[in-house]
C-alpha cells in the first residue's frame, strides 16, 4: 500500500492520467513492479502470504473492474466466479491429480463459459436488475456447493483440502515465496492481457457500449456479443485468481464464497477507482487490510468499517484511488515548480 | 397596470454553455404575452429559469418578491403554474387524478372538486374521459389536460411551453380560444413560448422576439405583426 | 390430490413471509426506482429494536408501534443524510450505498446484540390454525396482517393527496415539482414507509426463522425474487408473487426428489432470473417503454 502510493507521487506529471485513464505510465509500472519483486526478499512467510492475497484479489477486483469500467455492466455475484475457479482448480488437484499450474487455466476456461452463460440473460436486464440477479448468484452459490449431489467431488459442508505446491527445480524458495512469485508471473501476464484487451478493438467495443448502448449498436457494436463477452472475460480472470487462491488458502469450503466475499470484491473496485485498472491493487489492499485491523479492535467490527469508508469513498474521493492519484500528481507538479 | 412578473439580465447556462446572455422582461398582471422566436433562441430556457429547472443568474421577481433561489416546487405554490414542452402528463393515471395532481399543492381542498368541475365546463373532452388513463388520451385532449391541470392551481400567471406543438391546426385554434377566455375570465396572466407566431400574436395583447438568447423586439403584439420588417427577419412569415 | 392442496397451504404459509418482504422492496422501489439491498438488515436492526424493548418490560403491540414508529423515522434519517446527496449520481454509486448500508447494520447488530440465535415472541399463538397441523395461527395471523397492510397501502395511494403526490413524484419527477410536489421529501416518506412496513415483516418473520442478525439474507432474496414475480411496480403483485413463490416452493420440494432445504435459494435465483428474462415487467406490473 504504501509502495503504490509513494510510487503515484513520483510518477511523471507530464503524463496526464486521463490520456491513459485505464493504465499506468511506464516508468511507474516498473517501480510498482520492483517493488512487488524485491519486498517479498525481506519479510516473514505470514507477509509472504498476505501479499499474495493481495495480488491473488487485485486479480479479482480488475476482473470487476473490465466488466463495470470497461463495459459498463456490474456484478455483486463475482463471488460465484470467484468460488467456481477455486473449486475447479482443487478439485482437479484433489481429484485429478493434476498440476496446480495446469488447473489454473482450466478454471479460467470454466468460468469463462459460466459467466458467458450467465451473460446471456443478464443481457437483457441492465442497472438495478443485474445487480439484483448477480446479488441473487453471489447468495445462492455457497448452497449450490453444499449440494448433496456433488458432494463425492466438492465434499460438501466440509470442503477440500488442498495440498500447497513446492518450488519446482528445486529452486531454495519456501512455498510462501515461490507460490507468491508464481501468482505475480500470472497476474502480470493477466494484467498485460487485460491492458492489451481494453486497447484492442474489443475494448474499444466495451467501453462503446458502456457510454452509449444504443449509439454502440448504431456503429455496428455487436452489442449482445460484446457484453456477454466482457461478462466471460470477467468471470473467466475471477476463476483464475479463485484457482490461485485454493491454493494459496490451500482450502476451499462453501462459506468461504459469501456474498460477503462479492462485496468486498465491489468495494475494492470503488475504492480503486472504476475503470482504473491500476486501482484494482489499491482496493486489493483495502479489502484485506481494513477488516484486519478492524477486526483488531473489536470482533464484527469489520462490516461497520467498510461501510463507514465505502461512505466516506463515495463522499469524498467518488473516482476512488485514481482521484487521489490525480490529486497527488498535481500536486507533485506543482511542488517541482517552487 | 403593474407589472407582476420582472425578469432582468437573466443568464442560463446548461453545463458550460449559456443559453441565455442577459434576458430583461416584464410581463402585465393579466396581460397576455407571448415570447417568439425560432428554434434554438432560448425560450424553453426562459420559461425553465422562471421556474428554476436551469442554473440561472439574473433577477427574477414575482409580485415584488425575489424568486431566483426559490426550488421549483416553491415557485409553483407562489402560483406560478407551468405547462412543460411535451406536456408533462402522469400517462399511467387517470384523467381525475391529474387534476387532482394540479391541485395538490392548494391549501383550500373543498374548492378542489368545484374546480374540477369547471375544467370539465372548459374541456368538455375531459369529461367523457375522466376515468381513463391519462396516456391513452390524443395529443389535442393531452394539451387540453396539461391546460387544465395548470388551472387547478389557480395560478396567477400560467407559462406554456409551444402548446401548438404537434397539434392540428383546428385544435390548436380551440386551445388558444380557451387560452384568450381564461386570460380574460379568470384573470390569469399568461406567458406563451411559440413557434408559430401568426398565430400567437393574434392570440396576444404583448410580444417579446428573442434570438440566440437576447430579446431583439418588444412591443405591442399588433404591432409587430404588422411590421413587415420584423415579420420577414424574424418571424419567417 | 390432497397432498397437492395441502402443499399449496403450507406454500402460502410460507410465502407469507415473502409477501410480507416482497412488499417493503415495491415501497421502495416505487419511491426511488432503486433497489434497496440493505432492505433487509434494516428490518432486521427494526425487529432487535422491538426485541430489546421486550427485553425491558414493555408489552409486545407496545413495542410494536413503537418499532414501527422508530423505523419509520429511522428510514427518513437515513436518506436524508447518506441518500439524499446521492440522488444525481450514477446508479453504481448508489448500490455502493446499499452496500455499505448493509454492511454497517449487519455489522453494528451484531455488535449490540452478538450473533446468537433468539427465540421471537409470536403475539397470535402457534397452536395449528382451524385444526390444521399445515398453518399455525402465527401463520395465519401473518397473511392478515400482510393483506391488511396490503388493503392500507391500497387506500393511502388511491384515496389519499399524499399517496397521489407519491405516485406523481415517482413515475414523473419533473411534472410533479411543476405542480408544487417537494419531491425530495417524497423520496424520504418513501424510505420511511419502507423501512416501517420492512419492520413490519422482520417482526412477523422472526418467529419463524429466529431471530439473528443474519436472518433476513434469505428472506431479502425471496422477497426479491417474488417482487420480481409480481410486478415490481404493484404492491398486490408483490404480494401475490410472495404466496405464488412459497406455493412454487412447497409444490417443487414435494414433486421433485432431491429438491429440499438446501435448494432453496438458488431456486429463488433461477426464479428471478426466469421472470426477469421472460416478463421484466412480472405477472402484476405494468410494463415500462424506455424511448430511446
Amino acid at each position: 500500500m504504501s509502495a503504490a502510493e509513494e510510487i503515484v507521487t513520483e510518477a511523471p506529471a507530464v503524463e496526464a492520467v486521463p490520456k491513459r485513464a485505464m493504465t499506468l505510465g511506464y516508468g511507474t509500472s516498473l517501480v510498482v513492479l520492483a517493488a512487488l519483486i524485491i519486498i517479498p526478499l525481506f519479510v516473514k512467510n505470514f507477509i509472504i502470504f498476505q501479499m499474495t492475497m493481495l495480488l491473488i484479489y487485485a486479480l479479482a477486483v480488475m476482473a470487476l473492474n473490465i466488466l463495470t469500467g470497461g463495459s459498463g455492466q456490474f456484478s455483486l455475484g463475482q463471488s460465484a466466479f470467484y468460488a467456481v475457479g477455486a473449486y475447479t482448480s482443487a478439485i482437479l488437484m484433489e481429484h485429478a491429480g493434476m498440476n496446480y499450474a495446469l488447473t489454473l487455466p482450466i478454471a479460467g476456461i470454466v468460468c469463462f463459459g459460466f459467466g458467458f452463460l450467465f451473460g446471456q440473460p443478464a443481457l437483457r436486464l441492465s442497472g438495478v436488475y443485474l445487480a439484483l440477479a448477480t446479488f441473487a448468484l453471489a447468495t445462492a452459490m455457497p448452497q449450490l456447493l453444499k449440494l448433496g449431489y456433488f458432494e463425492q467431488w466438492t465434499g460438501g459442508v466440509q470442503g477440500l483440502v488442498v495440498t500447497k505446491p513446492d518450488a519446482p527445480f528445486g529452486l531454495p524458495l519456501s512455498q510462501d515465496m515461490w507460490l507468491y512469485y508464481f501468482t505475480l508471473a500470472v497476474s502480470i501476464a493477466i494484467y498485460l492481457a487485460s491492458v492489451n484487451l481494453l486497447r484492442s478493438r474489443s475494448g474499444r467495443a466495451f467501453m462503446a457500449i458502456r457510454d452509449n448502448e444504443i449509439a454502440a449498436s448504431a456503429m455496428g457494436v455487436d452489442v449482445a456479443l460484446y457484453k456477454t463477452l466482457a461478462f466471460g472475460v470477467s468471470a473467466g480472470i475471477t476463476g483464475v485468481a479463485g484457482g490461485l487462491g485454493a491454493i494459496a488458502v490451500q482450502f476451499v469450503a462453501p462459506d468461504g464464497y459469501t456474498i460477503q466475499l462479492a462485496i468486498s470484491l465491489f468495494l475494492g473496485m470503488v475504492v480503486g477507482g472504476v475503470g482504473w485498472l491500476p486501482g484494482s491493487i489499491v482496493g486489493s489492499a483495502f479489502i484485506i487490510f481494513v477488516p484486519n485491523i478492524a477486526e483488531g479492535i473489536s470482533k464484527g467490527l469489520s462490516g461497520a468499517v467498510f461501510g463507514v469508508l465505502l461512505f466516506l469513498v463515495i463522499f469524498l474521493v467518488p473516482h476512488g484511488a485514481r482521484q487521489v492519484a490525480i490529486v497527488a500528481q498535481q500536486l507533485a507538479a506543482k511542488l517541482k515548480k517552487n | 397596470m403593474t407589472a407582476m412578473l420582472n425578469v432582468k439580465d437573466l443568464r442560463a447556462y446548461y453545463g458550460q454553455v449559456q443559453a441565455l446572455h442577459g434576458l430583461s422582461f416584464s410581463l402585465n398582471e393579466g396581460s397576455l404575452t407571448t415570447l417568439l422566436g425560432a428554434n434554438g433562441a432560448g425560450k424553453t430556457t426562459t420559461l425553465r429559469a422562471i421556474c428554476n429547472m436551469v442554473r440561472s443568474t439574473g433577477a427574477i421577481e414575482f409580485e415584488g418578491k425575489p424568486i431566483g433561489t426559490r426550488s421549483t416546487e416553491n415557485v409553483v405554490r407562489l402560483g406560478i403554474a407551468h405547462v412543460p414542452q411535451g406536456r408533462g402528463t402522469f400517462t399511467n393515471m387517470t384523467v381525475e387524478e391529474n387534476l387532482q395532481l394540479g391541485a395538490i399543492s392548494r391549501p383550500d381542498k373543498k374548492a378542489i372538486g368545484s374546480d374540477i368541475e369547471r375544467m370539465y365546463d372548459h374541456f368538455p373532452v375531459l369529461k367523457q374521459r375522466y376515468t381513463q388513463q391519462a396516456g391513452t388520451l390524443s395529443g389535442g385532449e393531452q394539451q387540453m389536460l396539461a391546460v387544465a391541470r395548470a388551472l387547478m392551481l389557480r395560478p396567477r400567471l400560467m407559462l406554456l411551453d409551444e402548446p401548438s406543438f404537434g397539434l392540428a391546426p383546428l385544435i390548436v385554434r380551440d386551445l388558444f380560444r380557451i387560452l384568450g377566455k381564461i386570460n380574460r375570465e379568470e384573470k390569469v396572466t399568461i406567458l406563451v413560448v411559440e413557434q408559430n407566431a401568426q398565430l400567437a400574436l393574434e392570440l396576444a395583447d404583448q410580444a417579446y422576439v428573442i434570438e440566440t438568447g437576447r430579446i431583439v423586439m418588444s412591443g405591442n403584439a399588433k404591432d409587430i405583426a404588422n411590421n413587415e420588417d420584423v415579420r420577414k427577419s424574424y418571424l419567417g412569415y | 390430490m390432497e397432498l397437492f392442496a395441502n402443499q399449496v397451504l403450507a406454500g402460502i404459509a410460507t410465502g407469507a413471509i415473502y409477501a410480507c418482504m416482497a412488499l417493503a422492496v415495491v415501497m421502495i422501489y416505487q419511491a426511488i426506482d432503486h433497489l434497496n439491498f440493505a432492505q433487509g438488515e434494516m428490518a432486521m436492526f427494526s425487529t432487535f429494536v422491538s426485541w430489546q424493548l421486550m427485553q425491558w418490560g414493555v408489552p409486545y403491540w407496545g413495542a410494536f408501534v413503537l418499532t414501527v414508529a422508530f423505523s419509520f423515522a429511522a428510514g427518513i434519517v437515513i436518506e436524508r443524510l447518506l441518500f439524499k446527496p446521492l440522488a444525481k449520481a450514477p446508479i453504481l454509486t448508489n448500490v455502493a450505498g446499499f452496500i455499505a448500508l448493509y454492511a454497517i447494520i449487519n455489522s453494528v447488530a451484531g455488535l449490540i446484540w452478538d450473533f446468537t440465535i433468539k427465540q421471537y415472541p409470536t403475539p397470535f399463538g402457534s397452536s395449528p390454525f382451524l385444526g390444521s397441523q399445515l398453518i399455525s395461527t402465527h401463520q395465519a395471523g401473518m397473511i392478515g396482517i400482510t393483506l391488511l397492510m396490503l388493503l392500507l397501502l391500497f387506500f393511502f395511494f388511491r384515496f389519499t393527496r399524499v399517496g397521489l403526490a407519491m405516485r406523481a413524484a415517482a413515475s414523473l419527477p419533473e411534472s410533479a415539482r411543476l405542480v408544487g410536489i417537494n419531491t425530495s421529501w417524497m423520496i424520504a416518506l418513501g424510505w420511511g414507509m419502507a423501512s416501517a412496513i420492512g419492520s413490519i415483516a422482520g417482526m412477523m418473520i422472526a418467529p419463524v426463522v429466529f431471530l439473528e442478525p443474519n436472518m433476513m439474507l434469505g428472506v431479502l432474496i425471496y422477497g426479491f425474487a417474488a417482487a420480481v414475480l409480481g410486478g415490481l411496480s404493484s404492491p398486490f403483485g408483490a404480494v401475490m408473487g410472495g404466496f405464488l413463490v412459497g406455493i412454487f416452493e412447497n409444490l417443487v420440494g414435494t414433486y421433485i426428489p432431491g429438491v429440499g432445504n438446501e435448494l432453496k435459494l438458488p431456486i429463488a435465483l433461477a426464479l428471478i432470473i426466469v421472470v426477469l428474462v421472460v416478463k421484466p415487467a412480472g405477472l402484476f406490473g405494468r410494463a415500462i417503454v424506455k424511448r430511446v
